[in-house]
């Protein structure tokens, strides 16, 4: 990752043998500011160090990663979050991309993805593992023919239901593009309007889906 | 077997259930004042020829002194694993029958003391016969109580509380107790030649037992009640218990596994990967029904090649459907297909994704392995077109496979849930 700069960030996990770890996989592709074992370290590291990209675990002492975004993200309006977990339970995935997070990769990753996806992150883009672009296909799913009023937050368009499929099937950013024939460019397009639809739809099937599909 | 060193803090005096040779009161007795239990024995033995005190006072503590069974503590894994039916039980010893042949020469010897001390000839069977069932009764208090404790159904049953597990033997020692006491109090009348006051003798009793029912009945219901509680608080422990065990159980194996093989790198993450995937199941997946469910068979398929040829495979599925005859060919051949991927292509992982939708089933099996030319497939990949292809379009899917060297392998299976087999 010669070419691209050392972003700043905070590691934010309960589990000192985790945040070790993660410290020495970034240790030459990104600054690791600082560590915090629970919410209100959490709060107090990301306020006075003011990284780019806050590695955010799900589960967390003191109310979870989504009570860290709750209390800070208004303040630190540069401060991206990239929730990190080993939960892969689809209420924690899409309740923290609800509470802010640009992106949620798990705990397995390996150090140069984490790396390509904390830039991508900083950068803005979203971040997707294939299986949140699972979940947000199950999310979606269900096609809603007749147009509501918010009908663009609502549902996804058949192209950015194609480029959700792909990366659940571990198709790169890259595959994807060319595989749809379409610049990487406009793939971050796609993946960022996904985000912020699953974060601002009010959608009622996606607010209770979570919990509905263990009742099914 | 406990010793003092180990003692609870606070220490209760209890009935041992270990060395006990008629109720433990001896045994328990000598355990808690630190002495001698030949010592003790011998002291009740005393005192119950002298006056009898010791009769007396052993009865007492028998009634009121509880089993040391309730405090038996073990690690939450051997406990865990006994709740579970993982480890023998306690096995019925021959002691147990000794037990019972001590008591009855116990309590003929002090009937006989009786007879001799009071001169009344009289007397004598009633006395044996009630002597036996009350012991016998308290006998089978002993083993309800045990029961109980090791009860995890959660709720107080009152035939339960009584007669333990149930079973036969159960049953029969009630009957017998009390057969034997009603037994006594006949003889007593008949042998007083007074049919009339064993009536009354009957009617009194049953005249008590109503009164102290209700004096004491409010009482003991809230108590069940509290034990119930109680119960379920303890159930719920037992409960995160077993979970922990279940978890540590398999980590220490892993552990085990990893340090054995430290030296090879893909076998420690083949174990880490299958230890990962189990404690997620476990954690936070409901409980996988291979049977019913496309999902999770699928699943169960791809755990199953991942164990197999230790290369990871990443399952994404959207949505789900009841499995069927139709979906059971799309399995397998989804599995044939991640099997090849495994075996054959060198990709260091594999991602499956299914999505599942009213009509439609679609399965696709992708790695970024070597990949190959379909047409001039080896002799031993013969399997692609088998029991990939030709599988499922013998039941009406459709299977493509793309691939080309150097390009990885996509499999990608469908099949229309909705036609009606032919």
């Amino acid at each position: 990752m010669s070419g691209l700069k050392r972003r700043t960030v905070v590691i934010v996990d309960d589990h000192a043998m985790f945040r070790t770890g993660v410290r020495a996989e970034l240790a030459h592709d990104a600054e690791v500011l600082g560590e915090a074992a629970d919410v209100d370290e959490a709060v107090a590291a990301v306020l006075e160090l003011r990284p780019e990209v806050v590695l955010l675990d799900v589960h967390l002492p003191g109310g979870g990663g989504v009570e860290v975004m709750r209390r800070v993200a208004d303040r630190v309006p540069d401060t991206k979050f990239l929730a990190l977990s080993v939960s892969d339970a689809a209420e924690d995935v899409i309740g923290t991309i609800r509470g802010g997070a640009r992106g949620y990769v798990t705990k397995t990753i390996t150090g140069p993805e984490l790396v390509r996806a904390i830039d991508r992150v900083a950068d803005g883009d979203a971040v997707f593992s294939p299986r949140l672009a699972g979940f947000v296909l199950d999310a979606f799913a269900g096609s809603l023919e007749v147009a509501p009023v918010d009908e663009d937050l609502d549902r996804l368009t058949e192209r950015e239901r194609e480029v959700m499929r792909l990366i659940a099937r571990g198709y790169a950013y890259k595959e994807v593009a060319s595989k749809l024939f379409i610049s990487i460019k406009t793939v971050e397009t796609h993946m960022s309007s996904v985000l912020r639809k699953l974060q601002l739809s009010s959608r009622h099937e996606l607010t209770r889906w979570a919990t509905d599909r263990r009742l099914l | 077997m406990k010793t003092d060193a180990f003692a609870a803090p606070a220490r209760r005096a209890t009935r041992s259930t270990d060395g006990r040779l008629l109720g433990g009161v001896a045994a328990g007795l000598a355990q808690h004042l630190g002495v001698d239990v030949m010592v003790v024995r011998a002291g009740f033995l005393l005192s119950s020829i002298l006056g009898g005190l010791g009769v007396a006072v052993y009865a007492g503590l028998w009634m009121t002194l509880p089993t040391d069974a309730r405090f038996d503590d073990s690690s939450p894994g051997l406990e865990a694993a006994s709740r579970q039916g993982k480890r023998p039980g306690r096995p019925a010893k021959l002691e147990d029958v000794g037990l019972l042949v001590a008591l009855a020469a116990v309590v003929l010897g002090v009937v006989v003391l009786v007879q001799i001390l009071l001169g009344n000839w009289f007397l004598f069977w009633p006395i044996l016969l009630g002597c036996i069932g009350l012991a016998v009764l308290w006998r089978q208090a002993d083993e309800a109580q045990r029961e109980r404790w090791s009860d995890t159904s959660g709720r107080i049953d009152p035939v339960r509380a009584v007669i333990g597990r149930g079973g036969v033997a159960s049953y029969a020692r009630l009957t017998v107790g009390v057969g034997l006491l009603l037994g006594a109090l006949t003889l007593f009348a008949a042998q007083t030649g007074q049919a009339g006051v064993a009536r009354d003798v009957l009617v009194a009793g049953a005249l008590g037992v109503v009164g102290l029912a209700l004096t004491v009945g409010p009482w003991l219901f809230r108590l069940a009640g509290d034990l119930s509680e109680e119960r379920a608080a303890r159930v719920r422990s037992q409960e995160r218990a077993d979970v922990a065990a279940h978890l540590h159980d398999s980590v220490l194996q892993t552990l085990a596994l990893i340090q054995k093989h430290s030296e090879n790198g893909h076998t420690v993450a083949k174990l880490a990967r299958a230890q990962e995937r189990d404690l997620r199941a476990w954690l936070y997946a409901d409980t996988p029904r291979p049977e019913t469910s496309i999902a999770d068979a699928l699943r169960e398929a791809a755990a199953e090649v991942e164990d197999g040829h230790g290369v990871p495979v990443e399952v994404v599925i959207v949505g789900d459907a009841p499995s069927s005859e139709r979906s059971r060919p799309l399995v397998l051949a989804a599995r044939e297909a991640m099997v090849n991927a495994a075996r054959h292509s060198g990709a260091d992982k594999i991602d499956v994704y299914a999505e599942m939708g009213d009509a439609l089933i679609e399965v696709f099996v992708r790695d970024r392995g070597k990949g190959f030319d379909e047409s001039r497939i080896p002799g031993d990949r013969l399997g692609v077109r088998n029991s990939i292809i030709d599988r499922v379009q013998r039941h009406g899917g459709t299977a493509v496979i793309r691939t080309a060297h150097g390009q990885g392998t996509d499999v990608q299976l469908s099949m229309d849930t909705k036609k009606e087999d032919g």
